[in-house]
This record gives C-alpha cells, sequence and structure tokens, in this order.
C-alpha cells in the first residue's frame, strides 16, 4: 500500500530516504524550474567553478518550461506542467554528482537512472503531463528567473510552492524504478505479439 | 461570434471578411479555443479511458488530467505549458479570390495570440537555439495548402507538443513487408513509454513518398477518434486501426508510462498510394492533449 508524504524544502537525506517507489508526496517551499539547456550552463559553470545564481543544495529540481507573463512588474505562472524528463537523463548523474539535489518533479521517466538516484541520495517524482492548469493553483508566488537569456521555457525559475502534487514517486533511493517496471511488462508483451 | 457551449463543441469560427485583419484575428481566436479547450471527441475519450480503468493509480492520473482540461477551459489558459509549434492545414476554393497576403495574416495572428493569450514562445533556430520569443521563424508556422471546389476558405491549426512529436518515427518499409507495419507502429509506442504524455493517439501515414506519408501521419490526427467499442462498418483500414489500438493497450504502459489499461485513445489510418517498389509508413504520435481548432470563410456558391 501507498504512503503520503508531505516535504518541505530544503530537503534532507532524512526526509527522501523514507519514500518508496509508488507513494504519494506533496512539496512546499522552493522549486526550481530547468530543463535542456539550463542542465547543459549548470554543468558548464561547474567546470568554471562559478557559483550559481541559485542554491541547489536541498534542492527540488522541476522539469519544467513554464509560460509566464509578467503583471505589474511581478511575474506570473500562466502554465507549469512537467516537461519529458528523459532529455535530461544524460546530464543528470553530473549534475547530482555537484550539487546536493534531493527531488527530481517531471514526467515520464529516467531511463536507467536508479542507481545514480541511489547513489546521490535523490528521488525521481511524476507529476501528470500536461495538467498545466492544475500546477499553476499550487504555485504561491514566482521568485524570478535566472539565465533568462535561454528564453522563457529554458530559464531557471524559482517558484514557491504549497503543497505542489500529487506527485508519484517514480524512483526510490532504494534502487526502484517505476517506470522501469512497467517497461519491462510492455517489452514482455512485445515479445509475446511479435517474437 | 458563437457562444461559447457551441465553441466548445464545434471548435471553429466563422471568418465574415477575407481581409488581412479578419484571418488575423480568426487565427488568434482558433489558437485560442484550440490552447484552452479539447474538441469533444477526445475530451469523452479520456471520459471512457478513466471510467473504465482498472489500475486506480492510472484512473486518478487521468482523472487529474479531466479535471485540468475542465479549469484550462472555464479560465481560458492553455492546458499545457507546451503550447507547441503552430502546423496550419489551409483549404482553399478555387474559385475564390484572394488579394491579400494570407501567410501574412496568418503570421500575424500567431504573434498576436502568443503574446495576448499568452503562449510559450517555442520557435528557436535548429542549431544556435536562440529564441524568436515570438513563435514566428524560417518555415515556422509550418503551412500546408490544398484546394477544394467551390469559394470557401478553411483555416485549421493544430498547436503541436514536442513531448509527442519527438517520440514519432518514419520507416521505409518493402513492398514485401507489409506484415510488419503492425510491429513497427508497436515498437514505437514501446520504445515512447511514458515519454508522449500517454494516452496518446496514433496519427498513421501508410503510402505516398517519404514526405507524404509524414504529411498523411499528421492529418490522421485531424480525423474524428474511433470509439474502439463501436464500430461503424466494414472497412479493412478500421479493423486495421482496432488491431494496431488492441495490440499498443496490451502494452500496459498506461497514462503517463505508470503502468495502466489505456496506453492510447485512437488510431487513425491515411493513405496514398505509393511507388510499387516502395512502401512509407510513418507514425506521428499525439499526446492526449489532441489540441486543434478551425476557422472558415463561407463564399457562398458551393
Amino acid at each position: 500500500m501507498s504512503e503520503t508524504h508531505y516535504l518541505k524544502t530544503p530537503l534532507s537525506k532524512a526526509d527522501i530516504m523514507k519514500i518508496t517507489a509508488g507513494d504519494i508526496v506533496y512539496i512546499s517551499g522552493t522549486i526550481y524550474t530547468a530543463r535542456d539547456e539550463a542542465h547543459l550552463r549548470i554543468l558548464e559553470y561547474d567546470d568554471e567553478n562559478k557559483p550559481l545564481p541559485f542554491d541547489l543544495t536541498g534542492a527540488a529540481v522541476y522539469h519544467c518550461g513554464p509560460v509566464m507573463k509578467r503583471e505589474n512588474g511581478e511575474w506570473k505562472a500562466v502554465a507549469s506542467g512537467p516537461t519529458t524528463s528523459d532529455r535530461m537523463t544524460k546530464m543528470t548523474p553530473e549534475v547530482l554528482k555537484n550539487h546536493d539535489i534531493r527531488v527530481l518533479i517531471g514526467k515520464g521517466g529516467m531511463e536507467g537512472l536508479a542507481e545514480t538516484m541511489a547513489l546521490r541520495n535523490c528521488i525521481y517524482l511524476s507529476y501528470t503531463g500536461g495538467c498545466a492548469a492544475l500546477a499553476v493553483d499550487m504555485i504561491q508566488s514566482v521568485g524570478g528567473a535566472a539565465w533568462e537569456d535561454l528564453g522563457m521555457p529554458e530559464a531557471v525559475w524559482e517558484l514557491q510552492v504549497e503543497n505542489f502534487g500529487p506527485l508519484i514517486t517514480g524512483i526510490d533511493t532504494k534502487g526502484n524504478d517505476l517506470f522501469k517496471a512497467v517497461k519491462e511488462k510492455s517489452r514482455e508483451s512485445f515479445q509475446k505479439q511479435f517474437e | 461570434m458563437k457562444n461559447q457551449k457551441q465553441r466548445e463543441f464545434q471548435m471553429s469560427v466563422e471568418i465574415k471578411n477575407l481581409t488581412f485583419e479578419a484571418v488575423s484575428q480568426a487565427v488568434a481566436e482558433i489558437l485560442k479555443i484550440s490552447e484552452t479547450t479539447l474538441p469533444k471527441d477526445t475530451a469523452d475519450a479520456i471520459g471512457r479511458a478513466a471510467s473504465k480503468e482498472s489500475d486506480p493509480a492510472a484512473k486518478s492520473q487521468l482523472e487529474m488530467i479531466l479535471k485540468n482540461i475542465e479549469i484550462a477551459g472555464k479560465r481560458g489558459v492553455p492546458i499545457c505549458q507546451d503550447t507547441g509549434i503552430f502546423i496550419f492545414f489551409i483549404e482553399i476554393g478555387r474559385s475564390l479570390r484572394l488579394d491579400f497576403d494570407l501567410e501574412g495574416a496568418i503570421r500575424n495572428g500567431c504573434a498576436d495570440a502568443t503574446e495576448k493569450i499568452p503562449l510559450r514562445p517555442n520557435v528557436v533556430d535548429p542549431l544556435t537555439r536562440l529564441n524568436t520569443k515570438n513563435n514566428l521563424g524560417n518555415g515556422l508556422p509550418e503551412i500546408n495548402y490544398s484546394f477544394v471546389s467551390g469559394k470557401n476558405l478553411k483555416i485549421t491549426v493544430a498547436p503541436k507538443g514536442a513531448g509527442s512529436e519527438n517520440m514519432s518515427a518514419l520507416k521505409m518499409f518493402t513492398p514485401t513487408e507489409i506484415p510488419k507495419i503492425k510491429e513497427f507502429i508497436v515498437k514505437t509506442v514501446l520504445d515512447a513509454g511514458g515519454k508522449p504524455c500517454p494516452p496518446v493517439i496514433l496519427g498513421i501515414g501508410i503510402g505516398g513518398s517519404f514526405n507524404q506519408s509524414a504529411k498523411l501521419s499528421k492529418e490522421a490526427l485531424l480525423e474524428e477518434l474511433r470509439d474502439p467499442d463501436v464500430k461503424t462498418g466494414p472497412n479493412a483500414y478500421e479493423d486495421f486501426e482496432k488491431e494496431i489500438l488492441n495490440a499498443v493497450n496490451d502494452l500496459g504502459i498506461g497514462c503517463m508510462g505508470l503502468g495502466g489499461d489505456t496506453t492510447a485513445l485512437s488510431v487513425r489510418i491515411k493513405k496514398a498510394s505509393c511507388h510499387t517498389a516502395s512502401l512509407p509508413v510513418a507514425v506521428n504520435i499525439q499526446c492526449w492533449a489532441n489540441r486543434h481548432a478551425a476557422a472558415e470563410y463561407n463564399g457562398g456558391g458551393n
């Protein structure tokens, strides 16, 4: 039976190590959006030993390129669902090695990352893809963007969230990967049908 | 101006005058409709999938999608933050006289909708990745023209997100490989897993040339979705669609790749004749946010 957890950032190892794949999670606090170009730039900064303009210690990183609009000088989220996480899979081991990120949020899973997640004490949470209007309701405020030159979808947005979820734990710190289990069953079905 | 209820059902607007301004405005309007409301056939298909889903986790995901669609429609905000690149299909009546820059009017409407709805600026240079900030670029929006009889003009827009587009595939089969077509389609869905935001809709283009098959697969996504439990008549292509749908759903990928009964809501096939030595097959994957809407100018005399 799956459990429900309520987390608050900054996150500690203890916060996430008790969570098992399949568990439901809600997050409150600060989350940072980051997708392809932001991952590349984080690694560039790391290579040059340059400090990042945001703090990833105990952070939750959200694979998301939101629609934002500026109202009375302040940014407001218009639509903010998750993007396909697997595009970030290749860059993630290095990013997790360099930064104590505890939670990744996205959709579609990250193939072959369970071992890295166990090693780096990080979990992967799945938010329902396309549910951009629902996600906005859980964003209290937008703290602003770093690296706006990357364009609206690729910039790093600081979001203050309240009970952001329900998120389904896809990968835990114990080597479990929900998406991998589903994929294995799918592959069996395919083999039965065609091989 | 039609009322909201009619719009949700018909997903179309009327272009009153054939001018640059009226077309530009109609384009902005159909972009708003398509980005904020789903066609009824698609919303119904998601509803049916939710009600018959046996996996509780998948069922709750599908219910979240239904709730999201409802909220987006009510508030007039985008259903999904990936508001896509804009694919247009234009039908021009052969007897219609166009004396203004139609393409310019379409582009103008796209930039306007991007700013006002607002939509996410998604268009970048393929190599420098520099964002144009208004969803206009070289060759984008994509505009496909075709001629029909009469004096009408019909503009259909289908915003397409990258999550599902990235998982699409095309294969040039040889004529003796017809039995392999189904396997290729199902393998494409298997490899995509949860990435294209299932439950998906599959547009299949069979035949034509290399690029024609891809275009057919995209056009197939504009066809009305079939309810797999309702048979409309004896038709080899409909039977093949159903056969593919069953095979894909047997994979059990489910909503968002977390497992479940419905991986695909519908499969639609479009075909064209092809060279005696070739057999192109294209699979265009569409996420559950199967967005499209149309604007029409009635020139009379049909």
